[in-house]
């Protein structure tokens, strides 16, 4: 057994050296050994039993599993899970400790292997020098603020613009506007990336942006919100994406119904092995929006009643399987039997159709006359009255969504019938940056990796026909989500 | 319970450092509060268990029990019996750990106690940085640091 133990001190705060080494997926941004790094699964990095696979600079493959993290601590443990450097059960330990005199930090890196008889000496000086002290040095240089040795990103882009087809609308209106268009995806600039898309969502914030309801682009453009796809390349300071890893996004700016795209990096996240692309472009941003809508418009509470419309759709089934999993008691509001079957298999406990007795008469007969506490309404001027009364006093009325049309004028006044709450949240402001954006999709890939939500794949088609897509969207005719592919032979 | 951590680094390596703090008779030689310090019933003053009594500069006494002691770990445990600060339950622990880079110590005193809540800022404040700041930096001026 070969025992290997560094030590330094590095002159700042205990908070700063942590903040950079707890990433256990972070070490290819600092790193000089590392060249590339990402989190099988694409879970968390900071979740206990997360293994990461390294390439590193001089082309090995290295997968290593978090075997505990401790904040309190300020340390870690890890081990080598497979690796084409002969390191055998390989254990080790990074520990910071605060240095009270004069703020500063002490930090030790220590591990015990076994190596092929005679190699001992090699490879401890490979892990205490490559690799222990090494990462002191660029930390030193990281944190102390002295900068300059930080490993310059892997990719520089070279080459022109590369041609791709967008469908893009050169005025507000109908679906009819919707036409293909050459489009150049520019190099990437420092922040940017270029991706190749391999699937895209349609939502219908497409549809709004398409009819001018939303102002979230200006004609002429491309609409879209959300994609999946794969790297081309990257622009300078880029650091966690590179080439060839798949990705995905979902917020704005508008511009996604595109088969190449330059894009802001900040805004692209990698994507976990266990998420396919069609997946990806059929749940990220319904899957958002779920999120934002359960966890931040309203804090949803178990044991709440929660009415959701439209509960086979794309962001209902999303809903229902959420609320159900949080311990609220579902009904979905649809129109057909056969909605009605999967709303039920999303979770809802109750599904109202259309008959003899309001909408907001069914609710209170479901709910021993109480009414619903929370409402999600994406229906809009066809369903606006009848959810402000089928609320519970002091509910809670989110109206996402206006697909059967705008609501129009409502005297606030009539609320006070039962001191309704009423929020029309936009998906922009809750995504507009990467901040918002990393704490939504983490929640999002863990319900997806713990199978609370499912989600399911409705129609494809080709790119070129999105305006099939949309009519289909308006007229009611989907279920589950809607996606646009990019034809083969597309550029 | 009070807890304080005082951290520092010290400039020799830590088997230099150790051979001074290791022994638990030897404050007076490298601490600047203590004037005397001897060992109750003649014990070895490396016997986990042994009693050492203190006369302060102040003049004040102290008495602490050495709880453990390992020349492995750089790591020196005790607890007060009794003494002038009004703490109970006070057990602190000096560690040393070698610091690679450098040939320097790191050098780690933590205790924790119990005390009447209006009592605890100064309490802290006196220990942490009277006591063991005060013995690190008389360490540091000997060491280097």
């Amino acid at each position: 057994m070969v025992s290997v133990r560094r030590s330094t001190v590095i002159d700042a705060p205990i908070a700063a050296v942590w903040e950079v080494l707890r990433d256990f997926n972070g070490h290819d941004r600092w790193h000089p050994a590392v060249d590339r790094s990402r989190v099988e699964g694409g879970g968390r990095s900071d979740r206990v039993g997360a293994v990461r696979d390294f390439v590193l600079t001089g082309g090995e493959r290295l997968r290593e599993r978090l075997l505990a993290l401790s904040d309190k601590e300020h340390s870690f443990r890890y081990s080598i899970v497979e690796s084409e450097i002969p390191l055998q059960n390989y254990v080790a330990e990074v520990s910071l400790k605060p240095v009270t005199d004069g703020d500063r930090t002490f930090w030790s890196w220590s591990s015990r292997f076994e190596t092929p008889a005679g190699r001992e000496r090699e490879l401890a000086a490979l892990v205490a020098e490559g690799v222990y002290e090494a990462g002191f040095e660029a930390i030193r240089d990281r944190v102390e603020g002295r900068g300059g040795t930080l490993p310059a990103p892997a990719v520089a882009p070279a080459g022109d613009a590369i041609e791709g087809l967008a469908m893009v609308i050169d005025r507000h209106g109908g679906p009819e506007e919707l036409h293909p268009a050459r489009v150049a995806a520019t190099v990437p600039g420092p922040g940017q990336v270029r991706l190749r898309q391999t699937a895209i969502g349609v939502n219908f914030i497409d549809v709004y942006c398409r009819t001018g309801c939303f102002d979230l682009m200006t004609p002429p453009g491309a609409l879209g919100m959300e994609a999946a796809g794969v790297v081309i390349d990257v622009g300078p300071s880029v650091r966690h994406l590179s080439p060839g890893q798949r990705v995905a996004y979902a917020c704005p700016p508008v511009g996604a119904y595109a088969t190449r795209r330059t894009m802001d990096a900040a805004l692209v996240l990698p994507l976990p092995d266990g998420i396919d692309d069609e997946t990806a472009a059929a749940g990220l941003l319904k899957g958002m929006t779920a999120e934002f809508l359960l966890h931040r418009v309203h804090r949803l509470q178990g044991g709440e009643t929660v009415l959701v419309y439209a509960p086979a759709g794309g962001v209902g089934r999303l809903l229902c399987q959420w609320a159900k999993h949080l311990g609220a008691t579902v009904i979905g509001a649809t129109s057909s039997e056969a909605k009605a079957r999967i709303a039920r298999a999303a979770g809802a406990d109750h599904v109202i159709l259309p008959g003899r007795e309001s909408l907001e008469a069914q609710v209170r007969a479901l709910t021993g006359g109480r009414g619903a506490e929370v409402i999600y309404d994406a229906v809009g001027r066809d369903s606006f009255a009848h959810s402000v009364a089928a609320l519970a006093d002091c509910g809670h009325l989110v109206s996402f969504g206006q697909a059967s049309g705008p609501i129009g004028a409502w005297d606030i006044g009539a609320l006070a019938s039962n001191s309704a709450t009423i929020s029309r949240p936009n998906f922009g402001h809750y995504t507009d940056t990467p901040e918002k954006v990393a704490a939504i999709t983490g929640r999002l890939f863990e319900a997806i990796e713990r199978r609370i939500l499912s989600v399911e794949v409705g129609r494809r088609y080709p790119l070129t026909e999105a305006a099939a897509a949309h009519r289909a969207l308006e007229g009611r005719e989907t279920t589950a989500s809607t996606i646009l592919i990019p034809e083969e032979d597309s550029p | 319970m009070a807890e304080v951590y005082t951290s520092s680094v010290i400039g020799a390596p830590a088997e230099r450092v150790w051979a001074v703090i290791r022994d638990f008779n030897g404050l007076p030689e490298w601490h600047p509060a203590i004037a005397e310090s001897r060992i109750e019933g003649g014990a070895p003053p490396d016997q986990v268990g042994c009693v050492r009594a203190f006369r302060l500069k102040d003049g004040g006494h102290i008495r602490e029990r050495l709880l453990a002691l390992s020349d492995y770990d750089y790591s020196c445990t005790y607890a007060i019996l009794e003494s002038p600060m009004g703490v109970e339950n006070y057990v602190a622990t000096l560690k040393l750990t070698p610091i690679t880079d450098g040939g320097r110590s790191f050098a780690e005193w933590s205790a924790a106690f119990d005390c009447p809540p209006e009592r605890e800022a100064e309490l802290v404040a006196t220990i942490g940085q009277g006591v063991f700041q005060g013995g690190f930096d008389s360490l540091k001026s000997r060491f280097g640091g």
